[in-house]
């Protein structure tokens, strides 16, 4: 993991997005600016329907931003990037049921025209980090909810991506899974040097998985708060959680979504 | 093994007493309309030689076979692109939902005014009647597609062809397969009252001259042949979709479950 | 959005009606053959104005619910009651998957020899391909019956018949009326066939005097009353259905066959 290098990996430059819908204007993004560095594991935290799955799909290329930019590596975002692959919260919709694990898995590949050889090798290895190298002959639907989010994981980590955006993945599993999740999701990315946007409404998920986080006020959003995690990089579910610095973080957080709730802009207060 | 015999005994039980039956009531019976099934059986053979199978049930299938794979083709395709886009959706609609109401036998004289009544105006009538059932089927299958699943195609880079073979057709095949088991149910009509209407030969064809010349047991044999052929193709239909759909099926159970 | 749609619909209809115009008149197709829309309207307002027209859309009508009537009472006492006895569903199984495929086109010559063109014949092709419709639905909303539904039941000692009323009728219901649907559909199309190709009274047996006296407009003029009559049955139907469903919050996901 190489943090020093500096090198923005993800540029978002006055992100706003307007849904003209039949006659209403929605304003869901209003002003956002922040950048992302090569290699680090940033959080999204935001009150719920903060317009957070919009400001990562328009990171994604999914949708157009009204105004403002997002540059990946110095590059316009207009439509999705191959260097970006994406884990949405709807495990059960995302993965085809038509299709075993193996082939959801490699069918990205096949559209970036890669060798059979290669694409094999790249389904074992990332069927493997995931800890499913067993299942890539069953069908996503006869696995449990959390093998499920670890199948489009590994979908994802095939693509070898540099970034790596994960819409409240784990919002929809259950609590042991969701730990374990956590877990993976942290040791793939310090084995792999990925670049990860989280988003989550989770604000201990967002203290434990990052290095920073940024709150979002509510919609029409902009940053409350950006937020260096000093905790060290060895984390594990028993001791982090329970360690002083993690519970005057995730109060912080707290108290910023809180204030950014009754729209107050950003606090002020020293962490 | 009580099991698989318990199960052969339910397979065959009723069927065996229900020929019995048959046999039993009709053996000896005197009325024309109904001869014993003895005799049927006896006919049967004689009618339905290798040349007559050939000319007869062979061609038939064929038609039907060309007329439903162009109703297939047809019906897809065009499904595919009016369930795509949402304005031709709503300017096809009241066109459609009027087309696909009229009974398909209708189309028989008019298809006789345009193709005579050679085989193509079989084929063409077997794929104008079961054309609709499909397309509708596909409109809709098309139209359901899900969003997250389409989201998360479009994030893979996947489009164009490969998003039509690998997200939306698959994904509209359990719709898809409704409306091509339709279509064959309306297939089969057609082939037959279009040879009954026109033909020199055909299966439809083969069953009306028998009646028209009063060879009642031979017509019977008719009946059975184009009864067995339903079957036969039926089964081998569902041969095709528990392969092509079993995806669905095995999610469809699982969700069931839970 | 709606009233948008309404529009393009209209839209479409309109440019549908345009091209049945201009097509024969450009001679794309013979005019013979083919006649233009207002040629099809015109025939169409004298049959209208002709009393065999109506006295064939009623004998029609009749063959069709009638012979639906009949197929939806027998269906469903047929499929309640192979559902409730005791392994009569696993005994019949295989004669109903060997049965239901038969084409009831099949039946047209033993029609013609039993019945000749009475309303009988129409009868026995209609009641045949709408009864496994109605049969085949039934049974599947038998089966959807909740087990423990089935279970507190029994175990509040209700009979046999009230378990039917209470518990497996409510259950199947929508399942019964999709089996209507679908059988409307079919009643209609075998109603037509018969009177086309046996010559029983009816529209079909219109058709098929205005083809063999080639009056191609009269014939087009009643193709387009036979489909107007199977839009309004299949609207009808499919009313019917949703009403029946919307008090119903069943799960199903599953596609009507």
């Amino acid at each position: 993991m190489n943090l020093a290098k500096g090198r923005s990996m993800l540029d978002v430059r006055g992100l706003n997005k307007v849904y003209d819908g039949s006659g209403r204007r929605v304003e869901a993004v209003r002003d956002l600016t922040f950048t992302v560095p090569a290699g680090e594991l940033v959080c999204l935290v935001g009150p719920s329907g903060c317009g957070k799955t919009t400001l990562l799909k328009c990171m994604g290329g999914l949708l157009a931003p009204t105004g403002g930019e997002v540059l990946l590596e110095d590059r316009k975002v207009t439509g999705p990037p191959p260097g970006m692959a994406f884990v949405f919260q709807e495990y059960g919709r995302s993965l085809f049921p038509w299709m075993r694990v193996g082939e959801n898995v490699e069918l990205p590949l096949k559209q970036k025209r890669l060798g059979r050889e290669r694409r094999k090798e790249l389904v074992a290895d990332a069927l493997g980090s995931v800890g499913l190298a067993d299942a890539a002959g069953a069908y996503p639907w006869q696995l449990s909810g959390g093998m499920q989010q670890r199948v489009a994981i590994a979908r994802a980590l095939a693509y070898e991506p540099r970034v790596l955006l994960m819409d409240e993945p784990f919002a929809a599993v259950d609590a042991q899974t969701r730990a374990d999740l956590e877990d993976l999701v942290r040791g793939l990315w310090r084995e792999r040097g990925i670049t990860i946007l989280f988003v989550t409404h989770d604000i201990d998920e967002a203290v434990y998985l990052g290095q920073r986080v940024i709150v979002l006020s509510a919609s029409p959003t902009v940053v409350q708060e950006q937020l260096k995690v000093d905790l060290p990089d060895d984390r594990d579910q028993l001791h982090t959680r329970v360690a002083p610095r993690f519970a005057e973080l995730r109060t912080h957080v707290y108290e910023q979504i809180q204030a950014a709730k009754r729209g107050v802009p950003r606090g002020e207060d020293p962490v | 093994m009580r099991g698989v015999l318990l199960r052969v005994g339910y397979v065959l039980a009723l069927p065996a007493v229900l020929v019995a039956l048959w046999w039993l009531a009709s053996d000896g019976s005197t009325n024309v309309y109904w001869p014993p099934l003895r005799t049927i059986l006896r006919t049967f053979p004689d009618v339905w030689t290798g040349q007559r199978l050939h000319d007869d049930l062979l061609r038939s299938v064929l038609r039907l076979l060309a007329g439903y794979a162009t109703a297939a083709v047809a019906g897809v395709a065009l499904g595919t692109v009016i369930g795509s886009y949402r304005r031709v959706r709503a300017v096809c609609e009241p066109v459609l939902e009027f087309l696909r109401a009229v009974p398909p036998p209708v189309l028989v004289p008019v298809i006789m005014l345009f193709a005579g009544i050679g085989d193509t105006m079989k084929i063409v009538v077997i794929a104008s009647g079961g054309v609709w059932p499909i397309l509708l089927n596909t409109v809709e299958g098309v139209r359901a597609v899900d969003p997250v699943m389409a989201e998360t195609a479009r994030s893979y880079g996947i489009t164009g062809a490969a998003r039509l073979r690998t997200l939306v057709l698959r994904s509209a095949s359990p719709q898809i397969f409704a409306g091509l088991r339709q279509a064959l149910s309306i297939g089969i009509i057609l082939m037959v009252i279009s040879e009954m209407f026109a033909a020199s030969n055909g299966l439809g064809f083969a069953i009306v001259q028998f009646q028209r010349g009063f060879a009642i047991p031979d017509m019977w044999t008719g009946i059975l042949l184009l009864g067995l052929l339903g079957f036969a193709l039926s089964v081998v239909f569902q041969v095709v979709e528990r392969r092509v759909l079993g995806w669905y099926h095995g999610l469809r159970a699982t969700t069931r479950r839970s | 959005m709606k009233g948008l749609n309404t529009l393009l619909g209209t839209a479409g209809l309109a440019v549908f009606l345009a091209l049945g115009e201009a097509v024969p008149r450009l001679g794309l197709v013979k005019a013979d053959y083919f006649p233009p829309t207002s040629r099809i309207a015109r025939a169409l307002g004298t049959e209208l104005a002709d009393g065999a027209f109506w006295s064939a859309l009623g004998d029609t009508l009749t063959g069709w619910a009638v012979g639906l009537a009949v197929a939806v009472g027998a269906g469903v006492a047929a499929g309640v009651v192979v559902s409730v006895v005791p392994h009569l569903r696993q005994a019949t199984a295989s004669t109903v998957e060997f049965l239901r495929p038969i084409p009831s086109v099949a039946l047209i010559p033993l029609a013609i020899l039993l019945y000749g063109t009475e309303l009988r014949s129409v009868l026995l092709l209609v009641v045949y391909a709408a009864f496994w419709q109605v049969l085949i639905q039934v049974m599947y909303g038998v089966q959807d019956v909740d087990p423990v539904a089935e279970e507190t039941a029994r175990s509040y000692g209700l009979g046999a018949w009230a378990r039917v009323r209470h518990v497996l009728w409510p259950t199947a219901l929508p399942y019964v009326m999709t089996g209507v649907r679908l059988a409307a559909a079919v009643a209609l199309i075998l109603t037509i066939t018969a009177e086309l190709v046996i010559g029983a009274p009816g529209l079909g047996q219109q058709i098929a005097i205005a083809q063999a006296s080639q009056a191609v407009p009269d014939m087009y003029a009643l193709i387009v009353v036979t489909g107007l009559l199977g839009l309004v049955i299949n609207v009808g139907a499919r009313s019917v259905e949703r009403r029946a469903l919307a008090w119903h919050q069943s799960v199903r996901g599953e596609v009507a066959v």
